[in-house]
This record gives structure tokens, C-alpha cells and sequence, in this order.
């Protein structure tokens, strides 16, 4: 199988020429489905999208058809595409939303139209200059075009989209932080209950917060049926995903494949893919759902990319960022990196995520400069376990939001495969990875 | 346009008629938007059983688990959870374990809720590690500076540490640093070091106080509390972040390394600085007043203080505190001895009494007295001084009858009301505690607010309607809202569309409201003090009329309600009742003549002293030359007066003028009971032993004694006792019943009367108010409170050899006493007044403003520039105008205008308010540099002033 000629749904016209602009867009095809969609009823797509089964791509993997039957039709309801897309090596929607802005206002009208939402936000990582500028440049064409505002296409359905630029928190892509960052307050994850912002969202009112690829996928959807979408992948795993293909590889990148049908070694070796670890180094370990994911090891090759297959390893399949590191890579300075992210970006609400976050990260900064002693290791598990009680995945979650159990797991794992990589720093009161084989600068933030 | 599109609008961009150009509209915000936390659920009624730590309880369905447990007497810990707060699930202290059908987990006690059948366990070993692990956490940051910190002793981190935390610590990096503490405002220090981000002040600015001045900034274990740039956190209410801040993080000024927790003595008792009658606890040390904490009585303030509450309190080290009694002597006030000054001063007032008999003395204040001090000087003038000239307000308030004979109501019942309706006051400023009950009932949904007010409010924002009519016409106004027919036009400068939508409140409120509370409560002020109180006491007794109505008095000085109970106001005797009703009852139990017919009230006191009528003018800590809106009417009232007594706590500039001045006992040093506008009566503790300085019923009765009556009072409990026997009002009100279980509420009098508090008895919550229960124990004993011993002189050392009047109370009476008469009737409502065109309006000169003057919390009255830390955050006078008005007169923002009136002017900057209707001038009353009283003629209606640009004119 040659993965190249693999089904492209969402990134089907990514290497038109031009092809954020409407001009570009309707010559391959583009508003089609949003003028099937308002010749349907919204139950009728909302049957088609439960049918494909599309899951949420933002990473929690919550099928959008099921999301949306929970609301209560009260008015008004919101729809809110996250877009904020901050987590390390994580870079598909952002690819999607410079690529093909086109697609994502498509896919958000229809959803919009399902849902019956008057008001769409599309709030967008802030860092995003070149998404935002082709985004807010995509809105205004759309407007005009009639795809967006009063009466979309001569119907009675109507619309209006806002696009909203984060202001650098990556606490901002968790829903319930986005809502209030929204409202113009400080990006808190709410409470929970309520669980969903389906049931108290945006002001109060119930809202639906769809990522950036789910929503992107609703056009294909409305034109070819939600069976014909159902027909790839495999098990709950429907479709294609994206999948960001970071690390240590020869040709990191974005790869949208049909899901379920590929596995770790495909995706890392396969030439049209991955095409190999660089410097043909051995393969260490890889993160395998972006940072928050416990880390597999080559064992784990043979594994599918689906979600219940990576599951099923103890590890997840999250937004589908893949990060496979070579043997040159430093266990203990990995975990302290994405710590150190995780501890940084912590809103600060909990305490076991604030300050057990920056507990964590000065214990393996004290280990990776050689200060460490072996009783760091069991005090290492111990703060992992009063912030994720169980050091369990999925997290036994006593925090607002999943951002401070995220840090335990690379630890974790880390630990139970390479302690003797930690011991070694320990003993010999340095880094045992040659200098050179080091990021040069690790900022300080 | 579709019905789903109303968040948006569309309109043709005029410079190009072919571009839509889409308006958006914020969306509609819903009042669980205001927080974030989920609604509590209200509808909470049936009970559910929990089984906690193996004990099967009851809880009330809904309710969150970690209340259940407080009831249940099991204590889980906590440091975000605030009772009074919404909870916002931060510090994850309170952990505990709860069984489901998919094994146990974790869960935060503070915001989930109970459900029938839960098993919880908040002390297995799962529980325990994560709360220990919760508090390793908060400790790897703490500086631990215990040993220097103000809450060391009573800090709820320490004290759940011992009891919930590590034994030692396992941290050995750097602990995180910052510059410490931090000014924040003017009273509050922040140490960010020991700041363990439980977001409890962040939450109460915004969510309480609605003053969002503090917040959040940064991220992770950066994470710090941080004020706006060029923004301190001036707020009315900052001194309540200190209070429930579980560690020494927020620190006031005044506190500041005052005292150790364990030094303090401490006792229960009411603010008295407004007439909200805050329910606090007062704490000292070596006789020094140190601090107040706010308790939480669920009827009045919910534990919370405003700051001039707070931190006003008289200190030894006050400005011009009187603490030994002074005579003059040519020019100078000269001290002296209580012996001396009290001669002195019965020797003025007998030969007033001896040239003009009753009529030509008079009492002015006692609105700072407690209810005591306040019914023996109500006695005292009627019986000793034979006059009726008596009057606790100063020409500021409404007038008496309006005040005792409407139909009243309770805090909760207007928090609770369909329609709550404001007229005049500033009841941010003026009553600030009320301002958050109201607010919060608003916010809650609980109730609608009405404004009408001529200016902008600290309420303002949360009014559904705001009728800004003109000065001078609220009665029309009230005509309006309240009369069977809709208006065609505009009335009282308020278009017919306003008036049509409070009518349309009015009619709701009849429709929602319930079977026991009223359907409308109004709260009823004094718009402003350059316009008399005609208006106003017309307009009250019209809003009277609405069906099921009734009142909230806005009468914003301390025991005001108390004194007027009291009989301290012209033609009222103690017990609410009237002079003319209630003669024969007095004459009986007082044994004594009573006046044959109503007195004076303040203005007319200090108009007939002008004339030269007034031979002796008794000042009962009241300062007429800064608080009678007159101020040039005050100064001849005073001059005018023969001879003058003052009893005060501090000299101010009318008591400078007295001939005698005798020391009154401050706050702190005295006991008795206070009333506030509610008509709560609560006993007021006493905390310090009294100095050389008096309580004022033993001022009336030594001045009593020297002017040959015997009152025979020797304690305020005695008098309480007679109070209690004769007051139709304070029937069954028994001190046992106000020092007893529910005496932190207090008791709204008449009892039975609506509001009397049947709530269970609330503990003490130290995690809630840290500060309060650690320092129970040192309550100072009784004993060594009794008066008499410091002074100069003791009752019995100055006893007179022959009493004029017998003192005769009621149960004394022989066999050969009258029949007892009948109890009078309460007073009732006045009649519906006709409008008395006599008065003038005042003169309107061509281009002329109306003068509308009300008071701030920060100015230049003795309470807050007495004290050193206050007396700065008085904020310079300016005058406010609409921006139209201020561009009419070519005069830019902050620029210097000079105001002039018939009787005075001037220089203030001027500061534009598009709030502010047109053809007004905004002065706030009595501010350092700019009296405005200077301006005002009492006699007029309404007063107008010209502004010219630049100063001094
Ligand atoms: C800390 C944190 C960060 C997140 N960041 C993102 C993000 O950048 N983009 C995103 O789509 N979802 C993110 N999520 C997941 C969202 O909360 C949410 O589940 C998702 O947007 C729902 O969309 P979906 O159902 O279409 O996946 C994040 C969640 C957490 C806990
Ligand atoms: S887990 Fe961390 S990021 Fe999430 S709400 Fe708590 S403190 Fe904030
Ligand atoms: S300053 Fe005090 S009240 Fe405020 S967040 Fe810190 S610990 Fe809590
Ligand atoms: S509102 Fe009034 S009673 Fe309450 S603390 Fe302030 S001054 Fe005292
Ligand atoms: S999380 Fe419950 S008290 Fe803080």
C-alpha cells in the first residue's frame, strides 16, 4: 500500500495553488456542501454526521454527532471551533487553517446550521500570525460571497463568524478555558460539573466547542455521506486523521491517512512517510499522542494508529501528534522539557498542577545537572501520584482539567524504562548524552 | 432576519450604500455567567441521607458535600471554599474519597454536591494522602516566616498543617522569591511570597464587592495576585481580603504587627459607624482597640466590613480624641476635672432654664449614642431640662414621623423582594454593607433594582430602570409611577417610556410576590443636602400607597434608628410613640410633667439660638457646623446660643466653640444595645476599660443630679431593663434574650414584627474569618469593665443631696398610684401630605445649576480624619456636570471652576459625567478643602449655584 495516494479528505487541496483564497477553493469544489447541507434539515446532516462517526480531534476523541445531540435547544447556543493549538509538536490544525480556511468556515457554517448557532467564534492560537491574517482574509471573501452573514445562499439561515485571536496561553485550547478567555477573563478551566459546555458554555448558554479538523471534515461529509466517510478507518476510528509527525524522524510532517490502517512503524519507516529515523539512529521511544501521552517503545511498532489500539497499549492517541526519539535522545532531559512546558503553561487554579508542577520540574533539572539522588526517584513518583493520584492513564483526574495529570506520564513511563538512564545521571553527577547531541540553547524562561 | 440572529445587526455602511456592514452585539449575558462556578442549586428542600466516615447523616439534597459534613460536625479541610463565596474548586484541600459504582475516586468536597446514598470517607488513607499531599504542595513554596508574620497563631495554614499535613518537608531547591510585601492600596500590604493562591480576595473584589481591581497574573507556580497597572486596589471594602486571606499574605496597615493573636482581648459587638449595624468582633490589646473581624450574622452582613467600619475605630492616638473634660476660659479650652465641668456646666444649663424654661434649651445629636445613653438623655431633656427640643438628626436626615410611622422592612426581605426600589442615596457610600446585599440579591436574580436618583449610583449598574429626574421633583415623580393613569409626557425630567417600565416593575412585584414578604421595598433617603426634606418625605408617603409596600430607612447614621426610637427627635417619646399619644403613659411611669407640646427640631433649634432664644445648647456628639447643610446657618446657631455644652469623643470644630466639653466614652470602652435601620436591636460589647471618659447616660446623670433629678441609672443593663418594662416597642426584648444564643443577629423590634431571626445558631467559622475563634478564650471579664473607677469622679461620689422628681419606674408604683394608663399606640403613617407652595425654591439666577450635594465614605467628618490612616483617602472636592455643561462653560476636565451661591463660594476642579443629567452641579458633601455646606441656605427648597471659570472669584 502506498500511503501517498491514501483518501485525502481535509487535506485534499492543502498543495492547490493559493489555496487559502475562495477563488481557489471554488475551483476545487469549495461551498458545495454547505449548499447541500441548507438544502437538507439539520437532523438530516446531524443523522449523516452520527453515521460517519466523526470523533473529536482536539484530543479528549468525543464523537461531534453525540456532542452535539446534547444540547438543549434553548437559545442561544453557541458554536466554537478551537483552533488554539499550542501543545508541543502539534501542528496539524494550523496547517489546515493557513492551508484551507475555506473548508474550516464551510465546515463551521454547516455545524452552525446543525446546531442552530447565530454567532461562530473561531478562536486561533495567537502565535498563528500567517493562519490569522489568511483566515480573517477567507472570512471577509466568504462574506462576501454569501457563505457567511445574513441569509447564506438566499435561505433563511443565518450566520455570523468571528475570528479570535488567543492571547498565548496554552491553557486557552482546553474548552472551558477558551469559554472564558472568550468572555474576556482570565483562562480558567471551569468546574466541572457541569461536564459540558453543551449543558453551560459561552455566557452561560449551551455551547459546542468542535476542533478545527472535526469541523474541517463536515463538507466532505454532507457531499459524499456519512456511510461513505464510516467506510475508512476501523472500529470507533472512522475516516482519516492527521496525523503531525514530529521527532526524530528523516521527513517530519503532516500525514493524513486513513485511520486505523497504518501503524507506528508505518508511519515512522514507511519512505513516502516517515521515511526513517534520522541518521538511520535506533529508536529509543516514542511519544505517540503528543506530550501528555505515556511513551511506548519499539515493541510497540507493530501497533495501529487507532485510538483503541494505542489505548489499548496504556498510552493514547490524543490530537494524533507522534514523536518518535532516537537513542541519542536524554530520557531525564525529554521528561523535564515537557514538564517544564506543562508547569509553565498551568493556569495556577490547583495546587497539586502549580506548584507539584514546579516541584517536578526543579527535581529533574536537579537530576539533569547532576545534583539528583537516588531517593529522587520514589519522591519523583510520590509528587507524581499527589498530582494524578494512581499515576494511571487516563488519569484518575482530582484537578480542574487534565493539564496537571498530563505531567506524571512521561515521567512515569520514562522511569519505568529507563531508570537506569536516571540512575546514571545520578551516580555519575552529570548528563551521561554527549554535549553536542543536546538542543544548544535551553532557553530559560 | 431570523430570530436566531438577535445577537447581530446589520447596517449599510453609509459611505458606501453597497458594503453590509455587520454590527455585533455583545451577547446576552446571563447571570450564571457572572461566575463560572455552576449555580447552586436552589430548589433544595427534601432531605437526602449520607453516610460520612461510616455515620449515616441527613443533608438537604443539593447541598455541597463539605456544608453537610459542617453540619454533620465532621470537619473536612479547606482553604478556597469561603461560605459566602461561590466555590471555585482551587486548592483541592478538601479531597474526599467517595464511593460509586465504578470503585472510589477522589472528589472536592466544596463544589459537588451530596446525592441520597452517597458514602463518603474524608479520613481514609486515600483522603489523607491526597490532603497531605495537597498541603506538601502549598508548603514547597511558603516562606514559613511564622515567626514574623501577622497571622502567625491564627492561620488557618498552620493551624490544617498540624493537623492534615507532612511532618517535614521533602522539598530542598530554592523557594520561589518576590519583593515583600507590596503596597496594594492604601491599607493593604501583600506579601506574595506567602500567597498560597486560593483566590479568595481575587473572588471577593469581583464577586462581592464588584470592585475586580485584583487578580491573577501570570502562570504556574508564578502565579501571583497582582494589582492593575496604575490601579492600587482602592476599594471600600478591601479590608475583607485581609480577613478571609488563610495566611498572612494581605495584611492591613493598621494591624500590621499591632499585636500576637494570643494577646488579644476580644469581644462580640456591632459596628456603629453606619446604620447597617455590621455584626464584628472588636479585639485589643493593652486597652488599645487593635482590629475588627467581621462575623457572619446571616440577617445583616454575611461576616463582611466596609472599611470605614473597620478600620475608623477611635485610637488613643486619634487627632483631638477628648479624653478629660475642658472648661473655657476666655479664648482657650482648658482642662479640668469632672467635677468641676459637670458644676459648670448644670450651672449654664439651670440659668438658661431659670431666664427661659424648657423651651430655651435643646439637645442636638445622639445618633452616636447606643440606645441607652440614648433614652435616659430622651428622659433627661423631657424630665430634667423640661424640653421637648431635641433632636438626634442634624437638619440631614427625614423627617422623624416619615421614618417611624412607614411600614419597615428587613434586609432580607429586600433581598428577597420582587422590586426593590432606591431613592436617593449613594448606598455604596452611605450604607456600604447594604450595598453588597443588595447587589448581590440583584445579582442572584433574587430581585429587581429601581433607581431614582438625580445622579449616577455605586448601584447604578445593577438597576434595571434608572429614573435621573430633576432635583425638587421626586414627588411628582412618585405621582407618576404609583398613580392609576400611565402619563402621556415626560414628568420630572423622566421620559414617559422609563416611568412606564417601572410601572410595569411595580405591577410585577404585586404579581410575583409571596405570601409572607413584601412585593416592593423601598429605601428611603435624603437625595441631597441642598435640598430640604419636603420632597422626599412627600414622595415616601405616596410610594406608600403601592400594595404591599414597605420601607428600608436610609438614614445612614450610626444608631440614628435607636436615638429616633428613643424619642431623641422633637414630639417622640421612647418606644416610637408620640409625645401627644403617649404624655400620660410617661407622666405616669416617669413620675414627671412632661413638655406640653412638641419641640424643635435641629434647624429650628439653630434658628431660634440665632435669634438669640436658645440659653443653654446641649451638643450630644454632633458636630452641627459640618454636618447641618447650613453651614453659615449652623455657625450663628451656635454663636447665637448662650452657653454651650458639648459631649463628644473628639473636638470637633463645634464642640472647639463650647463652654464645657465632658469626654464621652468611645465605642469600644462602653455597652448597651444599638439598633439599625432595619430596627435590629443587638448588644454592643465592651472590649477596653473606660479611661477618664464617661458613657453619656452617666453624663445625663450626674447633669440630672446637679440639676436636682435623680434618674437612679447605674448600669446600661439596668436601664435596659426599664427600657424593656415601659417601650411598647422593646416589649419581650430582654438583655437575656440579646446576650443569649441568637444575640448575634439580633432581634428587629416590635418583636413578632416581620424578620425576627429563628436561623439555627451558626459556629463560629475560623477557616471562613481566620482571627475570630483563636482568640476566644481571652474575653474579658465582666467584671472589669465597671465604670466609675479611672474617672475623675464616680456617680456616687457626685450623688446631690435633695432629688426634685422621684424616680418612680412602673413596678415601684404604691398602692396609692394612679391607674396605670393604657399602652400608647406605635406612630403611625403621617397623612398624605399637600405640598406647601410657602417655602421658595431658592433663587435661580440666569445659566444657574442645581446644587446636589450627598456624602462619600472618605471625608472630611471627625471619624475618618481623625484617624491617621484614613484621613488620606478623602478624595479632593470637584464639581461633576454633564460634558455639555462643562463645554457651555469653556472649561476642560480637571480644570479649576469657581462655584458660587447667594451665600458663599467655592474653587473646586470640575470633572465631566456624562451620567450626570444636564443643569446639575455634582459636590460630594463635606470633603477636606471644599465645604460645600458653605453654599447651601437651609430655608431654601432646592439650591442653585453659578460656576465660572478658573479659582477664587
Ligand atoms: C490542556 C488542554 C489543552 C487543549 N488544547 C486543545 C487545542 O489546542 N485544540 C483543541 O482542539 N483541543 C484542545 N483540547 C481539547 C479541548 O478541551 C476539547 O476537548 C476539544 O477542543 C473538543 O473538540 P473535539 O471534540 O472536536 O475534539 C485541550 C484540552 C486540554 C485539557
Ligand atoms: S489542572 Fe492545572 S491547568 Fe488545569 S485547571 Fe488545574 S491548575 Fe489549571
Ligand atoms: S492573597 Fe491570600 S486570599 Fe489572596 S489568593 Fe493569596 S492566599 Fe488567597
Ligand atoms: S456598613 Fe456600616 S455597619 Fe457595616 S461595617 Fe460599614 S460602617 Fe459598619
Ligand atoms: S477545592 Fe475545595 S476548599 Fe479548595
Amino acid at each position: 500500500m502506498t500511503f501517498g495516494e491514501s483518501t485525502r479528505i481535509v487535506t485534499a487541496r492543502l498543495h492547490n495553488e493559493r489555496s487559502w483564497t475562495i477563488s481557489s477553493y471554488l475551483a476545487a469544489g469549495g461551498y458545495q456542501g454547505l449548499r447541500k447541507a441548507l438544502t437538507m434539515t439539520p437532523k438530516e446532516i446531524h443523522d449523516q454526521v452520527n453515521t460517519a462517526n466523526i470523533l473529536g480531534r482536539g484530543g479528549a476523541g468525543f464523537e461531534a454527532g453525540r456532542k452535539w445531540g446534547m444540547l438543549r435547544q434553548a437559545q442561544p447556543v453557541y458554536l466554537t471551533i478551537n483552533g488554539d493549538e499550542s501543545e508541543p509538536a502539534t501542528f496539524k490544525d494550523h496547517a489546515l487553517i493557513e492551508g484551507d480556511p475555506h473548508q474550516l468556515i464551510e465546515g463551521a457554517v454547516i455545524a452552525a446550521y446543525v446546531i442552530g448557532a447565530a454567532q461562530v467564534f473561531i478562536f486561533v492560537r495567537g502565535e498563528f500570525p500567517l493562519a490569522i491574517e489568511r483566515l480573517q482574509a477567507a472570512l471577509n471573501e466568504a462574506y462576501d460571497y454569501g457563505a457567511v452573514g445574513a441569509n447564506i445562499f438566499a435561505s433563511s439561515f443565518s450566520v455570523d463568524v468571528v475570528v479570535h485571536p488567543g492571547a498565548g496561553a496554552y491553557i486557552c485550547g482546553e474548552e472551558t478555558a477558551l469559554l472564558e478567555s472568550l468572555e474576556g477573563k482570565r483562562g480558567y478551566p471551569r468546574i466541572k460539573p457541569p461536564f459540558f459546555p453543551a449543558v453551560m458554555g459561552l455566557y452561560g448558554a449551551p455551547t459546542i466547542v468542535n476542533n478545527v479538523e472535526t469541523v474541517s471534515n463536515l463538507p466532505w461529509v454532507v457531499i459524499n455521506g456519512g456511510d461513505n466517510f464510516a467506510a475508512l478507518g476501523e472500529g470507533r476510528s472512522k475516516g482519516t486523521k492527521l496525523l503531525a509527525l514530529a521527532g526524530h524522524v528523516k521527513r517530519p510532517g503532516n500525514y493524513e491517512l486513513e485511520w486505523a490502517k497504518v501503524t507506528f512503524r508505518d508511519l515512522i519507516f514507511d519512505p513516502a512517510l516517515g521515511g526513517g529515523i534520522r541518521d538511520d539512529n535506533e529508536l529509543k521511544a516514542i511519544i505517540p499522542g503528543g506530550v501528555s501521552s505515556p511513551w511506548i517503545g519499539p515493541e510497540h511498532l507493530d501497533v495501529s494508529l487507532s485510538n483503541e489500539a494505542i489505548a489499548g497499549i496504556g498510552s493514547m492517541a490524543g490530537s494524533g501528534s507522534v514523536i518518535p526519539m532516537d537513542h541519542t535522545t536524554c530520557m531525564v532531559r525529554a521528561a523535564w522539557r515537557i514538564v517544564r512546558f506543562f508547569h509553565r503553561e498551568s493556569c495556577g487554579q490547583c495546587t497539586p498542577c502549580r506548584e507539584g508542577g514546579g516541584w517536578l520540574e526543579k527535581i529533574l533539572e536537579r537530576i539533569e545537572m547532576g545534583q539528583g539522588r537516588e531517593s529522587d526517584l520514589d519522591l519523583l513518583m510520590d509528587v507524581c501520584d499527589n498530582i494524578s493520584p494512581g499515576v494511571s492513564w487516563p488519569p484518575a483526574q482530582t484537578t480542574i482539567c487534565v493539564l496537571g495529570p498530563s505531567m506524571p506520564p512521561s515521567i512515569a513511563s520514562g522511569l519505568a524504562r529507563f531508570r537506569d538512564e536516571y540512575l546514571a545521571h545520578i551516580r555519575e553527577g552529570r548528563c551521561p548524552f554527549p554535549p553536542d547531541r543536546l538542543p544548544r540553547r535551553l532557553a530559560r524562561v | 432576519m431570523s430570530e436566531t440572529n438577535s445577537a447581530v445587526s446589520q447596517v449599510a455602511d453609509p459611505a458606501d450604500p453597497g458594503v453590509v456592514v455587520h454590527l455585533r452585539k455583545p451577547p446576552v449575558v446571563t447571570a450564571s455567567a457572572v461566575g463560572t462556578a455552576p449555580p447552586r442549586t436552589p430548589s433544595a428542600s427534601d432531605t437526602v441521607t449520607v453516610t460520612i466516615d461510616g455515620r449515616q447523616v441527613q443533608a438537604k439534597a443539593g447541598e455541597w458535600i463539605i456544608d453537610a459534613a459542617d453540619q454533620a460536625g465532621v470537619y473536612i479541610p479547606r482553604f478556597c471554599y469561603h461560605p459566602r463565596m461561590k466555590p471555585v474548586g482551587m486548592c483541592r484541600m478538601c479531597l474526599v474519597e467517595v464511593e460509586g459504582p465504578r470503585g472510589s475516586t477522589l472528589m472536592p468536597a466544596c463544589f459537588n454536591p451530596v446525592s441520597d446514598g452517597m458514602t463518603l470517607h474524608t479520613r481514609s488513607p486515600k483522603a489523607l494522602k491526597a490532603q497531605e499531599g495537597v498541603l506538601e504542595f502549598l508548603l514547597v513554596n511558603h516562606p514559613l516566616d511564622c515567626p514574623v508574620c501577622d497571622k502567625g497563631g491564627e492561620c488557618p495554614l498552620q493551624d490544617q498543617t498540624l493537623t492534615y499535613g507532612p511532618g517535614e518537608t521533602r522539598f530542598v531547591e530554592e523557594k520561589r522569591h518576590w519583593d515583600k510585601p507590596i503596597a496594594i492600596s492604601e491599607l493593604v500590604y501583600l506579601d506574595r511570597e506567602r500567597c498560597i493562591q486560593c483566590g479568595r480576595c481575587v473572588r471577593f473584589a469581583d464577586e462581592v464587592a464588584g470592585d475586580a481591581l485584583i487578580d491573577f497574573a501570570e502562570r504556574g507556580d508564578r502565579t501571583e495576585v497582582a494589582v492593575f497597572p496604575d490601579s492600587p486596589y482602592s476599594s471600600y471594602f478591601s479590608g475583607n481580603v485581609v480577613q478571609i486571606c488563610p495566611v498572612g499574605a494581605l495584611t492591613s496597615k493598621p494591624y500590621r504587627f499591632k499585636a500576637r493573636p494570643w494577646d488579644l482581648e476580644q469581644v462580640e459587638t456591632t459596628c456603629t459607624s453606619c446604620a447597617v449595624g455590621c455584626r464584628t468582633v472588636v479585639q485589643a490589646t493593652q486597652g488599645q482597640v487593635t482590629r475588627l473581624i467581621g462575623v457572619d450574622s446571616d440577617p445583616v452582613n454575611w461576616g463582611w466590613l466596609c472599611d470605614k467600619g473597620r478600620f475608623s475605630y477611635p485610637d488613643a492616638s486619634d487627632a483631638g480624641r477628648v479624653s478629660v473634660p475642658m472648661i473655657r476660659e476666655g479664648d482657650e479650652l482648658v482642662e479640668s476635672t469632672w467635677a468641676e465641668a459637670i458644676a459648670k456646666a448644670a450651672s449654664g444649663i439651670s440659668a438658661a432654664l431659670r431666664f427661659g424654661g424648657g423651651s430655651s434649651v435643646g439637645v442636638i445629636g445622639g445618633a452616636r449614642l447606643t440606645n441607652e445613653d440614648a433614652y435616659v438623655w430622651s428622659k433627661f431633656a423631657r424630665v430634667a431640662l423640661g424640653t421637648d427640643n431635641v433632636d438626634a438628626q442634624l437638619g440631614d436626615g427625614l423627617p422623624a414621623q416619615t421614618v417611624l410611622g412607614l411600614p419597615r422592612a428587613t434586609i432580607d426581605q429586600a433581598a428577597a423582594a420582587p422590586l426593590v426600589i432606591t431613592v436617593g442615596s449613594d448606598v455604596k457610600d452611605e450604607l456600604p454593607v447594604l450595598y453588597i446585599r443588595l447587589r448581590h440579591a440583584v445579582l442572584e436574580g433574587a430581585t429587581q433594582l429601581v433607581e431614582l436618583n438625580t445622579t449616577p449610583t455605586g448601584l447604578s449598574p445593577y438597576a434595571a430602570d434608572t429614573a435621573r429626574y430633576k432635583p425638587g421633583e421626586l414627588a411628582a415623580l412618585a405621582v407618576a409611577i404609583t398613580s392609576k393613569s400611565e402619563p402621556t409626557g415626560p414628568v420630572a425630567g423622566v421620559d414617559a417610556s422609563t416611568i412606564a417600565s417601572i410601572r410595569g416593575h411595580i405591577s410585577r412585584a404585586g404579581r410575583e410576590a409571596g405570601p409572607s414578604g413584601p412585593a416592593v421595598v423601598v429605601l428611603i433617603a435624603r437625595p441631597s443636602l441642598a435640598e430640604n426634606d419636603e420632597q422626599v418625605a412627600t414622595a415616601a408617603r405616596i410610594l406608600a400607597e403601592i400594595p404591599g409596600v414597605a420601607f428600608l430607612s436610609g438614614l445612614r447614621r450610626g444608631n440614628i434608628h435607636g436615638a429616633l426610637d428613643m424619642g431623641m427627635a422633637p414630639g417622640i417619646l421612647p418606644g416610637r410613640v408620640a409625645l401627644d399619644t403617649a404624655r400620660s403613659y410617661y407622666e405616669h411611669h416617669w413620675a414627671a410633667e412632661l413638655p406640653a407640646e412638641a419641640g424643635l427640631d435641629t434647624s429650628g433649634m439653630l434658628v431660634d439660638a440665632a435669634r438669640g432664644h436658645i440659653g443653654a445648647l446641649v451638643l450630644l456628639g454632633s458636630d452641627p457646623l459640618v454636618d447641618f447643610p447650613d453651614a453659615d446657618g449652623a455657625l450663628r446657631g451656635l454663636v447665637g446660643a448662650r452657653f454651650v455644652v458639648a459631649v463628644d469623643t473628639h473636638l470637633n470644630e463645634s464642640v472647639r466653640r463650647a463652654d464645657v466639653v465632658l469626654p464621652a466614652a468611645p465605642w469600644s470602652q462602653r455597652r448597651g444595645t444599638f439598633t439599625n435601620l432595619e430596627g435590629r436591636v443587638s448588644w454592643l460589647g465592651q472590649v477596653t476599660s473606660p479611661g477618664s471618659a464617661w458613657p453619656e447616660w452617666m453624663i445625663a446623670v450626674e447633669l440630672a443630679a446637679r440639676l436636682g433629678v435623680d434618674l437612679g441609672y447605674e448600669s446600661p443593663e439596668g436601664i435596659w431593663a426599664e427600657i424593656e418594662k415601659l417601650s411598647p416597642l422593646h416589649r419581650g426584648v430582654t438583655h437575656e434574650v440579646l446576650s443569649g444564643p441568637y444575640g448575634r443577629d439580633g432581634v428587629v423590634v416590635p418583636v413578632g414584627a416581620s424578620g425576627h431571626s429563628t436561623a439555627a445558631v451558626r459556629p463560629l467559622d475560623p477557616m471562613a474569618d481566620p482571627g475570630i475563634s483563636s482568640a476566644e478564650r481571652h474575653k474579658v471579664a465582666a467584671s472589669s469593665l465597671s465604670y466609675g473607677r479611672a474617672g475623675a469622679g464616680s456617680s456616687s461620689a457626685m450623688k446631690p443631696a435633695q432629688p426634685r422628681t422621684a424616680q418612680a419606674p412602673a413596678s415601684d408604683s404604691g398602692p396609692d398610684a394612679q391607674v396605670e394608663p393604657a399602652t400608647p399606640p406605635l406612630v403611625g403613617l403621617p397623612p398624605v401630605p399637600v405640598p406647601s407652595p410657602s417655602k421658595p425654591a431658592g433663587s435661580a439666577v440666569g445659566g444657574a445649576l442645581t446644587l446636589v450635594t450627598r456624602r462619600k465614605m472618605w471625608d472630611g467628618g471627625t471619624a475618618v480624619q481623625s484617624s491617621t490612616y484614613l484621613s488620606g483617602l478623602a478624595p479632593p472636592p470637584v464639581l461633576v456636570a454633564n460634558p455639555a455643561e462643562l463645554a457651555a462653560l469653556g472649561v476642560a476636565e480637571g480644570e479649576k471652576v469657581t462655584v458660587s451661591s447667594a451665600k458663599g463660594s467655592l474653587t473646586v476642579a470640575a470633572s465631566a459625567d456624562a451620567g450626570v443629567a444636564r443643569g446639575i452641579a455634582v459636590i460630594a458633601w463635606n470633603l477636606p478643602g471644599g465645604r460645600v455646606g458653605e453654599l447651601i441656605d437651609a430655608g431654601d427648597r432646592l439650591n442653585f449655584v453659578s460656576v465660572e471659570p478658573g479659582g477664587d472669584k
